[in-house]
């Protein structure tokens, strides 16, 4: 409310010329928090941006700048597709994911399938993605984006942890990833699991890539959902060990594996609990490969080594001050 | 598995509910989010936190909804602080309606605010799409609250006690849930009145059946959560 009595103060322009202007962009008032520009790499990590009203009243002296996505292309695409044009095939994980919750912690699964319309790209693709050591996110839909914005918004996680100095929190990286997938609105097309074990307690999420989210207990996302949830809703019960939940998840994993044309090959799994994580990647692979030849493969021409040379990049920091974690 | 569209943004189908009664107000909603033919979410919780002493029912586009509340109960935060005393339900209902009206292009989000303040006591808003602002004794929203108008014109009246109140805001929504498709799950209410915040649970299967519903029968909860498995018997 601070932000508006400023802005009405030193503006030249009448309340409903700047109501007007205001209407047309997504949410006016707060602009800073608001203009997803992908470049400007220069500002500071959104959590700093929250509460610095000075930048925010510096930008009531001139025409507030045109912030949010324009989707004036996204309009064009649209047209042409009904014009006939064949939209470019990407690369979409069909896939399955699956989250729970058991005793200790939080265990994600995925499948390993990434589809090119009706071709298998990869056959083994990693789709539970690094977010924060105690954080990760499962990722289902456009291969490129899941991988873009996990590892955007687990970028921004390290700075805030510096920043801060403490471990990150999961509704941290939750709030992040919904911030930008709604101000892209769906066009991201990123549905993720988000689960992990911070100071507070295990946390599972979903996110839909239209910046909506929910916090169940267990979930499943991806083409391969509904298989996985029936199973999930027939043997998931509170409280469960973590071979018990291992299990579990493989099974829904397979379930879409089997069931969906979307979802193949083998199974990875990742279990986070309090200060340790365990990433299985290829827990279970139910989809050997049947004929390989029994005479072998040989590749006639080697690429000889002629010379190693190792040249180390960054000198490793030494951190002299740790702080104490916050207990809550 | 094409016509699930399971790409279609998450809409809550809803049925949300908020009266007034003698010292405070209850509001109510089902716990159902769907996506196309898909319920994504059959336990959400649409009554949404917004100070100690002000809740929204959302409705509509989950996203838009979730966004707008969370905007809101920023704003309210920092207004608190600058106020010095809790925020009263006509302040979080304009913050809302701003935003609404502001953005009534972009946004679909149907919204009910509830609370109680010491200057007003328990009051209604309801902020319906396009974001006109109306304070009521009563007031329902979502895709279920078409099968309510009649039911609420019939049974609603002023100066009820808190139970009464919430049994009638309950009978509602388990109506709703009966006839709407896009409703369903369980019924969460909230009590809000001087003393503060009750939240309840009603669990979907315990509640009153309608006309032509039947008992469930063999239902996986008990079969499941019977003692060991039965041999089959040929």
């Amino acid at each position: 409310m601070d932000l508006l009595k400023v802005n009405w103060g030193r503006r030249k322009h009448s309340l409903f010329y700047y109501l007007f202007l205001a209407s047309k962009q997504l949410f006016p008032l707060d602009l800073y928090l608001f203009s997803p520009n992908p470049f400007r790499f220069d500002q500071p990590s959104s959590s700093s941006r929250l509460f610095d009203f000075g930048r925010m009243s510096q930008a009531g002296v001139d025409v507030p700048a045109k912030g949010g996505f324009s989707f004036d292309l996204c309009k064009r695409n649209d047209m042409l597709i009904q014009k006939g044009l064949k939209a470019p095939s990407f690369l979409k994980t069909g896939t399955t994911i699956v989250g729970l919750i058991f005793k200790d912690g939080v265990i994600l699964g995925a499948d390993t399938r990434a589809t090119e319309g009706p071709i298998v790209a990869d056959k083994n693709c990693e789709k539970i993605h690094y977010m924060a050591p105690n954080i990760y996110c499962c990722g289902a839909g456009t291969a490129a984006d899941t991988e873009a914005v996990t590892d955007m918004v687990s970028s921004q996680l390290r700075l805030h942890r510096y920043q801060t100095g403490r471990d990150s929190r999961v509704i941290t990286a939750l709030t992040l990833l919904k911030k930008h997938l709604f101000s892209y609105q769906g066009h991201v097309s990123a549905a993720l699991v988000l689960g992990g074990v911070d100071i507070t307690g295990p946390h599972l999420h979903t996110i839909y890539p239209h910046g909506s989210t929910d916090t169940l207990p267990f979930a499943t996302m991806g083409s391969g959902s509904l298989a996985a949830m029936s199973v999930f809703e027939a043997k998931y019960k509170e409280g469960l060990t973590r071979d018990e939940g291992i299990k579990l998840v493989a099974e829904a994993i397979c379930s879409g594996i089997f069931n969906d044309l979307g979802s193949g090959s083998n199974v990875d799994i990742c279990v986070i609990t309090k200060g340790h994580k365990e990433y299985l990647r290829n827990y279970m692979e139910p989809n050997p490969r049947t004929y390989v030849s029994s005479k072998g493969y040989s590749f006639t021409k080697k690429t000889e080594v002629l010379r190693t040379k190792i040249t180390p990049l960054m000198e490793r920091v030494e951190i002299t001050e740790v702080g104490e974690a916050m207990e809550e | 598995m094409m016509d699930l569209n399971l790409d279609a943004p998450h809409s809550m189908g809803t049925t949300i509910i908020g009266v007034t009664y003698n010292g405070g107000v209850v509001l109510g909603a089902d716990s159902r989010t769907s996506t196309g033919m898909y319920v994504a979410n059959r336990a959400s919780d649409k009554t949404t936190q917004l100070t100690d002493n002000v809740y929204v029912c959302r409705s509509g586009s989950a996203a838009d909804s979730q966004v707008v509340s969370d905007y809101v109960r920023y704003f309210l935060h920092q207004h608190t602080i600058q106020l010095g005393q809790p925020a009263t339900v006509k302040v979080s209902a304009n913050l809302i309606r701003m935003l609404a009206y502001n953005n009534k292009n972009m946004l679909q989000t149907g919204l009910i605010v509830g609370g109680w303040d010491k200057y007003e006591g328990g009051k209604i808003y309801g902020i319906p799409l396009g974001g006109t602002v109306v304070e009521q004794p009563f007031a329902i929203g979502g895709s279920g609250s078409s099968y309510l108008y009649g039911f609420f014109d019939q049974a609603w009246k002023e100066n009820m006690t808190k139970e009464e109140a919430e049994q009638l805001v309950v009978k509602a929504v388990s109506l709703a849930i009966a006839r709407d498709g896009a409703s369903g799950g369980v019924v969460r209410t909230v009590i809000i009145n001087s003393e503060g915040v009750t939240r309840n649970f009603y669990p979907g299967d315990k509640l009153q059946l309608w006309h032509e519903e039947l008992e469930p029968q063999n239902s996986l909860l008990d079969i499941l959560n019977a003692a060991g498995p039965e041999p089959m018997a040929i």
